[in-house]
């Protein structure tokens, strides 16, 4: 196994230019499980902690660009007014030793199914700047995850930044699990309020092959909540809103849950985020 | 590979690490320095907590790599003269400690709860901090007691 250590984005892109098979590393939090436990040997580990301009995020216009080097600590105690889905998200994350380390790029990059950064992201439209030495793409979250741990990256290319846009309405994130920490997500959910254009966003976590949105279910409550009025939110549309993100899920038996275990819990889970936020959208506070 | 780290304020170096080698392997087996423990190795049970340039990690999940040129602090750095530091003393008087192996591990995440914030932190701050840290022998209340205890004469001596 090799060890690379490049200092500059620039060295970091001609590594992986030149050993594409290179697996990168940041906070180490997968990655290290892999090596740890023996279920993966890298060809080499590319390091990416000491690429400085990594652990920075800007605001661009009405975007947070987050670099691929900030650990979900960082996240949370600085940008929960901008991004509050994925700073909620980020509380969820392991303990205060793994959000230390670990990362929203670091998500993408093992784009588990399970990921907890994965649903507001989706919820949220965020993009995801890919560079590699021939050039930038800019990948849609949605367009993102491609199977089971696989995602659209192709060999060559690093995850420079995730692009997500500041909130603008009321965001909220659930997540199933055994207890309050060090919990990989029975099953998620993120729903995100866009009010200027009237729509809504979801992410459903840990209940498909991917991460991926309730595009039926976001269609529908778009069009039945009132945006104008801001009248309360009605029982029937919130169930059926809850009923339609279960049925775009694909979710299996496994370990940490059974099928319809997860089937119920994502319809609840959609209900009463969905309940919170437009509480908050329509001033009447805590539900 | 060599690596170099700054460990407990003293420059250290390592020869013949295997390049997918944790940071507690190197401290353990390389550098003699056994306080942090190997348990899990999957960061689940925060008995490797140390602090890597001042933040609280798990040493199982840094790559030997990572941590060129850095400085870590293990629960052995932090006793200072011969004299147990408040956390660890607190530790001992509460009744913290039953088997032992989570000891360090929660010293080093409870210093740096301590140390971070002002004043007594609330029960809820410390089963947060800890969240982290399994115990499987004192049920965690000696230790909540242990770090209130801590965090009393530390901000009211």
């Amino acid at each position: 196994m090799d060890f690379l250590r490049p200092v500059t984005w620039e060295q970091a892109l001609a590594y992986k230019a030149e050993r594409p098979e290179a697996t990168p590393i940041q906070g180490g939090t997968d990655v290290m499980v892999e090596i740890n436990l023996d279920k993966g040997r890298p060809a080499a580990l590319l390091d990416l902690n000491p690429v400085a301009e990594l652990t920075r995020w800007s605001t661009e216009g009405t975007e947070i660009r987050v670099g691929a080097g900030v650990t979900y600590t960082r996240l949370i105690a600085e940008l929960g007014p901008l991004l509050p889905g994925l700073a909620q998200a980020s509380r969820t994350v392991g303990s205060p030793q793994i959000r230390n380390r670990g990362t929203v790029a670091g998500n993408l990059g093992a784009a588990s199914p399970a990921g907890d950064a994965h649903p507001p992201l989706l919820a949220s439209g965020a993009i995801v700047e890919a560079e590699s030495v021939r050039g930038t793409r800019m990948i849609p979250i949605t367009e993102f995850y491609t199977g089971v741990k696989r995602n659209a990256l192709r060999p060559d290319e690093l995850i420079r930044a995730v692009r997500i846009p500041a909130a603008a309405g009321p965001q909220y994130f659930s997540k199933i699990g055994t207890r309050n920490a060090m919990v990989i997500a029975v099953c998620s959910f993120a729903v995100a309020l866009h009010p200027g254009e009237r729509r809504v966003g979801t992410g459903i976590g840990s209940a498909a092959p991917t991460p991926r949105r309730a595009p039926e279910a976001e269609e529908f409550v778009a069009a039945a909540l009132d945006w104008e009025g801001r009248s309360p939110l009605d029982p029937g549309a919130a169930r059926r809103f809850g009923e339609l993100v279960a049925g775009a899920a694909a979710p299996i038996d496994d370990v940490r849950g059974r099928a319809d275990y997860r089937l119920h819990s994502l319809a609840v889970m959609a209900r009463r985020t969905l309940g919170w936020a437009w509480n908050d959208y329509t001033g009447r506070g805590p539900a | 590979m060599r690596v170099n780290i700054s460990v407990n304020g003293e420059s250290m170096a390592a020869d013949d690490v295997w390049e997918g080698e944790s940071l507690l392997y190197v401290l353990r087996e390389r550098l003699g320095l056994p306080g942090a423990k190997n348990a899990c190795e999957q960061g689940e049970c925060g008995s490797c907590t140390v602090y890597l340039d001042g933040t609280p990690v798990c040493a199982c999940l840094v790559a030997a790599g990572q941590a060129e040129g850095r400085e870590v602090i293990t629960v052995e750095g932090l006793a200072s003269g011969g004299e147990l530091d408040e956390v660890q003393r607190s530790f001992v008087e509460a009744g913290a400690v039953q088997c032992g192996f989570c000891t360090p591990g929660l010293i080093v995440q409870a210093h740096s709860l301590i140390e971070s914030t002002p004043g007594v932190p609330a029960d809820a701050e410390i089963r947060e901090a800890l969240a982290g840290n399994l115990c499987r022998c004192t049920g965690y209340e000696k230790i909540l007691d242990a770090v209130r205890l801590a965090a009393v004469r530390k901000h009211q001596p």
